[in-house]
Formats: C-alpha cells, structure tokens, sequence
C-alpha cells in the first residue's frame, strides 16, 4: 500500500469498489484459468468471424494473379452480387424446405416415440439405448448406408416397392429432381428424431406424476391430460428441440454432399457456399454467402428467443 | 391409475363393466395394448433396419449382391468385404487419421475445459455470465459461416491439407461444449470440501485437481465421449480442408472410397458398407456402455434451459 498524497485523497472513491484481498486475487486467477480458452475461441471462431466479413466487401479469389482490392457492396448489391444470384435463391428456398419438412417429421415422430418411451412398459431401457444409436454414428456414415438402399436397381427400397407392386420401375431416388429432397429430408428425420425424442424425455420427466393422478380423479380422458397437462409443460422442452433442430437443419451440409454432390437446383446453402469457396476459389464473394447465411440464421434465432421471452412472462 | 374408492364412486354403464372385466384378463389386457406393441415394433424395425441392411450388405459377396430380385439375408455369407476393407491401406490409414484428430481435439478441449470449468463453476467475478453466453453464442453460429476464413487462414500458416488444420478448427465446436458442461458440474459441488482444502494451507490449483478434477471424472467422461463423436462425425472441414488421400479421415474415406475390386462402372457398395460397419460398431459399444451419461450431458441443457 502507498501512502503519498495523490494516492490518499483519491482512494475515498475507490473505497467502494474495492474488494477484498483473498477475493481479487480469485479474480486474477479465474482469467489466467480462463486465458487459454477465450485465446482459442478468439482464434478459431470470432477472429475468421470477423475476417469473413471483411473478405465479404472484397474481390479476393484463392491463388489470384491481381492483387484483393476493397468492392464495397458489390457481392452483396452489384450486377453479379447475391441479390441477383439465381443460383443462391434456389439454395435458400431449397435449405427452407428441407428445413420445414424435416423439423416437422422429427418433432412429430420425436414427440410420439417419447411419449411411448416415457410409458412404462418391458424393454424401455433397451429402447432408449437403441434410440441413442443413429444419433451417435457420423451423418456421413449413415447417408452412405440409405443411398445403397436407394440404389435405383439393387437397393432394397426399390426392391421392397416393386414386390408390394407400389411401382412398375426401379426409381432413381436421389437423382430425380421430384424425389431428391424428399429422400435427403427421409435420411435427415431418421438420423435425427431419436435425439428429438430423448430431448423432449427429458422434458416428459420432470413432469410430477400426480398430475395426471388428480386429472384422472378429476375424469379427464387420456386426450384431455395430454393437451390440458403434458403439452403446456413440455413447452419449454419443445422450443429447446425446435431450436436446436432449425438450426442444425438450415446450415445442412452432410447428407446433401452425399446424396446429391453438389448438383444445381438441388443444392443447400451450406454446399453452394463450400464449393464457391473451395472449388471455385472464389473466397471475396463466398464470404458474402457466408454472411447473408448467417444473417437468415439469425432471423430465426431471433424469432425463437422472442418466442421464449414471451413464453416466460 | 384409478384407485378402488373412484371406480366405485364413478357411474358405470352395464357394458361398460363387462368391458372392463374383459380387459382384466390377461388376453384381455394384452389385446387393449396391442396397438401400443405394435407402435414399439415399427419404432424399432424403423430405428434398426438401415443398420441391418448395411450388415447383410456387408456379409454379403459382390456377386449376389449385384443381383436383382435382392436377397433379404445372404444366402452365401462371407467375410470377404471385410478382408478387402481391412487389409486396405487407405482405410486403415484414415482410421488412424480420425483417431489422431479426434483423441487430440478430445484432449485438448478438455483440458482447456476443465480449467475454464473450475474458473467459471468456482469464482465470483465479473464478466463470468458474460463469458459463458460467448461461449454458448459459438456454439451458435454456423460452421460454414467461417469456413472462407478459416480457409485463407489456414492456407497462409502453411496448415492446409494437414490434419493440424482439423484439430485447431474442430475446437470451434468441441471447446464450447467441454466450457459449459464442465462449468455446470463443477458448480454442483458442494463448497465444504474446497474450504477444507483452503483451509489446510492448498493453493488453489492444488485444490482443482486433487479436490475437483476427481470429483468431476464423470462430467470428464461424459463431455469428453461427446467432443470425441463430435470430431469424429465432422465432414465439412475435412472435406475442404484436406487434400491428399493419405490426410483423409474415415468420413472422407467411407464417401470417396477406393474399393480394391470395384471398378469406374461399380462403386463397391459391398466393401463400403463393411466400411460403415467397422466405423460405427466402436461408436455403438461406447454409446451403448455409456448411455446414461451421454443422455445426463445431452439434456443437461435441455431441462434446464
């Protein structure tokens, strides 16, 4: 501690503020403990966050000849920028798509089996494991495993269809255009309605089980005590699930790679972003992509918290 | 559950309890949950089928099945794919690749996890909330959101096409995940033990890893499980960042195979789905084995909200 003037008269303010000695030196050690990983994240995630956004106002290409030069909003509002990119439209209706069928299926099929799986019966902690599984396997693995069986001569779809004389022809599942996001929505809702489920067991089970004892003792009906008792509780669980699943689903990237290459019109955002960047080499204008995808991830981010807010008043 | 004294304070038509005592017996009650069974049957037979048929694909040799109508179960069993596969350098290499990216990644979140835990779940101090929401906002945004970046940054420290480029782009995701869970468990703990430890003259990194770190071996267990199948099941890095068939991991492996006896004109769906097989048997077991964790560290934030 100094005791010269200048210090004395302006501690009275600092008074306060001060806090104890055992407790700053708490304070010290809990940054140092945490120095490594705000490097890291600053590193990996909001350095390129913020380099992404720069590189969106230039012309930088991969391996150019000229020099990047500053364009201004040209990737965004120029004559060949995003707003006039058909290519670019047709991925964003295409990753909505996909997106509102997807998070449909998987709630809806999610719910039911949680429901079935939070009833009491043999074999739930088998069914729990199992649910666990396709969860657990790589997206890349899994897409692999349904286009064999989409196989239009040798998969086991078309084999299956034919026998039950549901069509009269092998049908190229993923390379028709009518079929193609339907069988990649199909792989997506297998691979990810079990993790919907668990997410909303969770939910299930913290409900208090004399509710349902009061409500049947009240003659409520099964029907009723769903929707008077389970659904208004589960809400919170729901929007958790929701949340969780859009965004997943709008930066879809795996099964599209896999099913369908980066084909045009069947192409989600996440694709045509990683092949203007890596193929193309087109870096200035791919961070332009990168940033509108952000901007429509956020869009529905900032609808789901409204939603959320609303939900807890 | 309806108890004995509501079933009698409750009016009951005369069919009614002739229906009721029908259910009663056990063919009775059985016939009343058939439907339910049945909805079990198709969950599972949904949930299992893809996994089947990989497996019969698998076991299944390439004459029979290249050959329509499809034969359900292999008449002529083999192990044929699985010899192909396995005595594949490619595929074994990228198997090493993975291992290597996914222990690393797996290792260094945690360790760095671990030391943000302690600092967040343990200490009052300001910017502490400010500091987690970060680390929840990363988990956020999109992957693909950076990848141009990452890419021109990765490119200009000379880390394209090594697997250094994945494990230090994989922290994105892995890093979040160890902050939060392992904040979350170390808060749990009761604050008696560290002020016993305080008390007996510990520093209090002394008191983190012989008081905490033992203490929070489960949370180690379950957020270091999901970091590991989190950067084992990444494509999107690897695929862009990764050039040379040798750097490839199993993801890249399984969707660009080199089979040895498939040609430009048959991909080896065989040998791949042996692949897919050998990729996803370790991953099953370890789930299957550590199931209630995962479930604790995957709806941990889910209830709680």
């Amino acid at each position: 501690m100094s005791t010269t003037e200048a210090t004395s008269v302006a501690r009275p303010r600092f008074r306060r503020r001060r806090l104890p000695r055992l407790q700053r030196r708490q304070r010290r050690l809990a940054w140092i403990l945490l120095a490594p990983s705000l490097l890291v994240v600053a590193l990996v995630a909001f350095y390129p966050l913020g380099r992404t956004v720069y590189q969106s106002f230039t012309n930088q290409q991969f391996l150019a000849l000229e020099p990047t030069k500053w364009i201004g909003l040209a990737n965004y509002f120029g004559a060949a920028g995003l707003i006039h990119d058909s290519i670019f439209r047709d991925a964003i209706v295409t990753t909505v798509k996909f997106t509102v069928i997807t998070v449909f299926f998987e709630f809806v099929l999610g719910l039911i089996i949680a429901l079935v799986v939070n009833s009491n019966f043999k074999g739930r902690g088998v069914m729990r494991a199992v649910m666990l599984v396709p969860w657990a396997i790589p997206t890349v693995v899994s897409a692999q495993m349904w286009n064999w069986m989409y196989n239009d001569i040798y998969g086991v779809i078309n084999d299956a269809l034919l026998r039950l004389h549901l069509i009269d022809h092998g049908v190229a599942w993923t390379a028709q255009p009518s079929t193609a996001l339907a069988s990649v929505a199909a792989v997506d809702i297998w691979k990810t309605t079990p993790f919907v489920a668990l997410l909303l067991l969770a939910g299930l089970q913290v409900i208090p089980s004399d509710l349902y004892e009061a409500a049947s003792v009240d003659g409520a009906s099964k029907w009723q005590q769903f929707w008077r008792i389970t659904f208004p509780l589960l809400r919170p669980a729901i929007l958790v699930a929701l949340i969780f699943r859009t965004l997943d689903a709008l930066r879809v990237f795996d099964v599209f790679y896999v099913l369908l290459g980066q084909r045009l019109g069947t192409q989600s955002m996440a694709i045509y972003n990683q092949s203007t960047i890596v193929q193309t080499g087109d870096v200035g204008y791919g961070a332009a992509i990168s940033v509108a995808i952000f901007l429509i991830i956020s869009v529905f981010v900032v609808i789901y918290v409204t939603f959320l807010r609303v939900e807890e008043q | 559950m309806s108890t004995v004294a509501e079933r009698a304070a409750r009016p009951q038509p005369r069919t009614a309890g002739r229906l009721r005592r029908l259910r009663r017996t056990p063919a009775g009650r059985f016939l009343r949950r058939l439907p339910f069974y049945v909805l079990i049957a198709a969950i599972f037979f949904y949930a299992l089928f893809p996994f089947y048929w990989a497996l019969r694909s698998a076991f299944t040799p390439d004459v029979d099945l290249f050959k329509t109508p499809v034969q359900y179960f292999p008449a002529h069993p083999t192990l044929t794919q699985f010899r192909e596969v396995l005595s594949s350098h490619f595929f074994l290499r990228a198997l090493l690749n993975s291992t290597i990216v996914a222990g690393s990644v797996t290792l260094m979140a945690l360790v760095l996890g671990s030391l943000a835990g302690f600092a967040l779940g343990r200490f009052r101090f300001r910017g502490r909330s400010a500091t987690l929401y970060l680390m929840l906002s990363m988990t956020i945004f999109p992957q693909i959101a950076i990848l141009g970046a990452l890419y021109t940054t990765i490119t200009r420290a000379h880390l394209y096409d090594t697997l250094w480029a994945l494990i230090f782009s994989y922290m994105i995701f892995t890093l979040p995940l160890t902050v939060w869970v392992l904040t979350s468990f170390m808060r749990a703990l009761p604050k008696d033990l560290e002020e016993a430890a305080y008390i007996d003259g510990a520093t209090p990194m002394q008191v983190f890893y012989r008081v905490l770190l033992p203490l929070v071996a489960p949370g180690l267990v379950t957020t270091g499980l999901l970091a590991f199948i989190a950067a084992w099941n990444e494509f999107l890095y690897a695929l862009s960042f990764e050039q040379t068939p040798s750097h490839y991991t199993v993801n890249l492996a399984i969707v660009n195979f080199v089979g040895k006896t498939g040609s430009a004109f048959q991909v080896p769906w065989g040998q791949i789905m042996a692949a897919t097989i050998v990729v996803t048997v370790p991953l099953i077991v370890l789930t299957l084995l550590l199931q209630r964790r995962i479930l604790a560290g995957l709806t941990a934030g889910a209830v709680k909200g």
